[in-house]
């Protein structure tokens, strides 16, 4: 019998529907070696071993009914920031102990609407804050990809997402990004991620941490499973006053790998001087490719590219203070209340207690910027640069229908990396950042192999609402590179 | 921008998060780091440029006022560290 795990969502999907195998026997398959693997790799904060045989029994019999609906059966990971209605919610912080949502959020909704059976929440650094997947409270991460048989971080945020796709524990896992969190451990796990545009996916039901950068996203083995997985996650969503109202085309069917004719925008900015020279020569072959698919290969410009990331270090700041000012200690997960002490007392000492060392430096500098005397300085003016980051964008898409870049400035490292200050961390982000801050959608798709045997990945990024373009371009890059190195460490 | 210990005494206060006077020197050194990092903005000319607060270009949609989703009191207060009588319990707030 062939090994399930390993097989495409798409394969999952007609194979349950031609009953060629049952949802339960693909999701015991499944949970049997996430019990076996997590205890190492920690990809999984919470298991749900009895939902999921719950939700795959019930699954089995839609389609024993011929009632099967668009992914009946398909099993799924959750990353640990989406709301899940009584099943433990924890946004890997130690502040929302024990927090069991009364609602679920609207894109998991989604999915188990279109018969998604869910595994478990997988973990994440804590908020969602950090691009290594060792902030969060539950324990670092480990990549199932090895250097010379050293442990390497999976990236981050959605590094538990990635690191369960990418060592077949889930077939497709949910991931959130506000400034690379699905593209970057897409790239380190050498699995494909997608950031659709801003408003195309719901944001009710998500831990926010800067609401006006944050996007849902799926990180799967393939396009074709990402164009799959987005159809059911877009829509509009009343609950989210920036969901966006527009229809949402079938991007399964608009994969067509003809890419013949395509404006292929190369951006200088994201080649400076000193860059890795191995992701130069991964991102040269991929120019490569496209123009021997026929695609057009056009330099372009984005002059504020340089600012971006020290903008991002602003904005997602001052929206995470806001956002965060909500665990207080009164209303869900920790309370530290000091002997004899007031209110103002247990606010301090529930998030002193609460909050990991990264996100209180990001809520302080994010207090910092928006307070009296700063905000012009700071704040004010990372908005205004910003609008021109995205204006670079604007201009650009007059001459390009897509825009390839390499998704990360490295592979992935191991973890005994110690960045000298935070800002080194924050370059991990350097090519995903630009597009989040534009609201862009953005895709990462393995590029190649690093002279180390560690995937690397390119980025493509399309214009606003055109996913369909961005997943086929991508769907055309990945048959012409042909990648299909696998993770070395797995259970089999 | 170098940022003081006191600084960072000011900024937690407002933050409502309670820093040790060991971790205030650590956090002084590293939040002034970023700040100056963050500097580079300064070189970046933005006269006449507006500020982008969203990149959702749609006007926030209004509804009736009305009860949508009411009578939650027990999902509300479910969570809660404590409770009683169906709210929220915190200390003493007014002498």
């Amino acid at each position: 019998m062939t090994n399930l795990r390993t097989l495409t969502l798409a394969e999952m999907r007609d194979g349950l529907k031609a009953k060629k195998f049952s949802s339960a026997e693909l999701a015991t398959a499944h949970l049997d070696a996430i019990e076996k693997i997590n205890p190492e790799m920690n990809a999984f904060i919470t298991i749900t071993r009895d939902k999921a045989l719950e939700m795959a029994k019930a699954s089995d019999q839609k389609i024993a009914k011929g009632e099967a609906r668009a992914i009946e059966g398909v099993p799924i990971g959750v990353k640990d920031l989406f709301c899940t209605k009584d099943v433990l919610t924890t946004a890997a912080s130690h502040i929302l102990d024990g927090f069991k949502p009364p609602y679920e959020s609207s894109i998991t909704q989604k999915l188990w609407d279109a018969g998604g059976v869910m595994l478990g929440k997988l973990n994440l650094d804590e908020f969602a804050m950090g691009s290594a997947n060792i902030t969060s409270y539950y324990g670092t991460v480990k990549s199932p990809w090895k250097k010379d048989g050293k442990a390497l971080v999976p990236g981050g945020s959605s590094g538990g997402s990635a690191a369960a796709v990418a060592a077949d524990l889930c077939p497709m896992a949910l991931g959130t990004d506000t400034g690379g969190s699905i593209r970057q451990p897409a790239a380190f796990c050498g699995i494909v991620g997608i950031k659709p545009t801003y408003g195309r996916c719901s944001r009710f039901g998500i831990v926010a941490f800067a609401s006006s950068l944050d996007q849902a996203g799926p990180i799967t083995r393939n396009v074709r499973d990402a164009a799959i997985s987005l159809n059911i996650m877009c829509g509009h969503d009343a609950k989210d006053s920036t969901s966006v109202k527009m229809d949402v085309p079938d991007f399964e069917k608009l994969l067509s790998g003809n890419i013949k004719g395509l404006k292929v925008g190369i951006p200088k900015e994201y080649r400076p001087d000193g860059i890795n020279p191995e992701i130069a020569a991964m991102w040269d072959h991929g120019i490569k490719l496209m123009k021997d698919a026929g695609a057009e290969i056009i330099d372009i410009s984005l002059p504020h590219t340089g600012y971006a990331l020290a903008t991002y270090y602003v904005i997602a700041p001052a929206e995470c203070s806001s956002n965060l000012a909500r665990y207080d200690g009164v209303r869900f997960g920790l309370r530290v209340m000091p002997e004899g002490g007031g209110l103002t007392d247990m606010y301090e000492a529930t998030r002193a207690a609460g909050f990991g060392h990264e996100v209180k430096r990001r809520i302080m500098i994010g207090t910092y910027v928006l307070s009296a005397g700063y905000y012009d300085a700071y704040y004010k003016k990372a908005q205004r640069v910003r609008w021109l980051i995205a204006n670079d964008f604007t201009e650009a898409f007059k001459k390009v229908d897509v825009i390839l870049t390499p998704t990360a400035p490295s592979a992935a490292f191991g973890f005994d990396y110690k960045p000298s200050n935070p800002v080194e961390m924050y370059l991990n982000d350097v090519f995903t950042v630009p597009t989040s801050l534009a609201g862009l959608p953005g895709i990462s798709i393995p590029g190649g192999l690093s002279k180390d045997g560690l995937p690397l990945g390119l980025q493509l990024i399309g214009k606003a609402f055109d996913e369909a373009a961005v997943l086929n371009a991508a769907f055309a890059l990945e048959q012409a590179i042909g990648f299909n190195a696998k993770a070395m460490e797995k259970a089999a | 921008m170098t940022i003081t210990a006191q600084d960072v005494t000011k900024i937690a206060r407002l933050a409502r998060i309670r820093v040790s006077d060991e971790e205030k020197e650590h956090y002084a050194k590293e939040i002034s780091g970023i700040l100056q990092w963050i500097e580079q903005l300064q070189e970046v000319k933005t006269d006449g440029v507006p500020q982008m607060v969203s990149v959702a270009d749609i006007r926030l949609p209004w509804r009736a006022d009305q009860v949508t989703e009411g009578g939650q009191q027990e999902a509300v207060v479910k969570n809660a560290p404590g409770s009683d009588y169906g709210c929220f319990v915190v200390p003493k707030v007014i002498e």
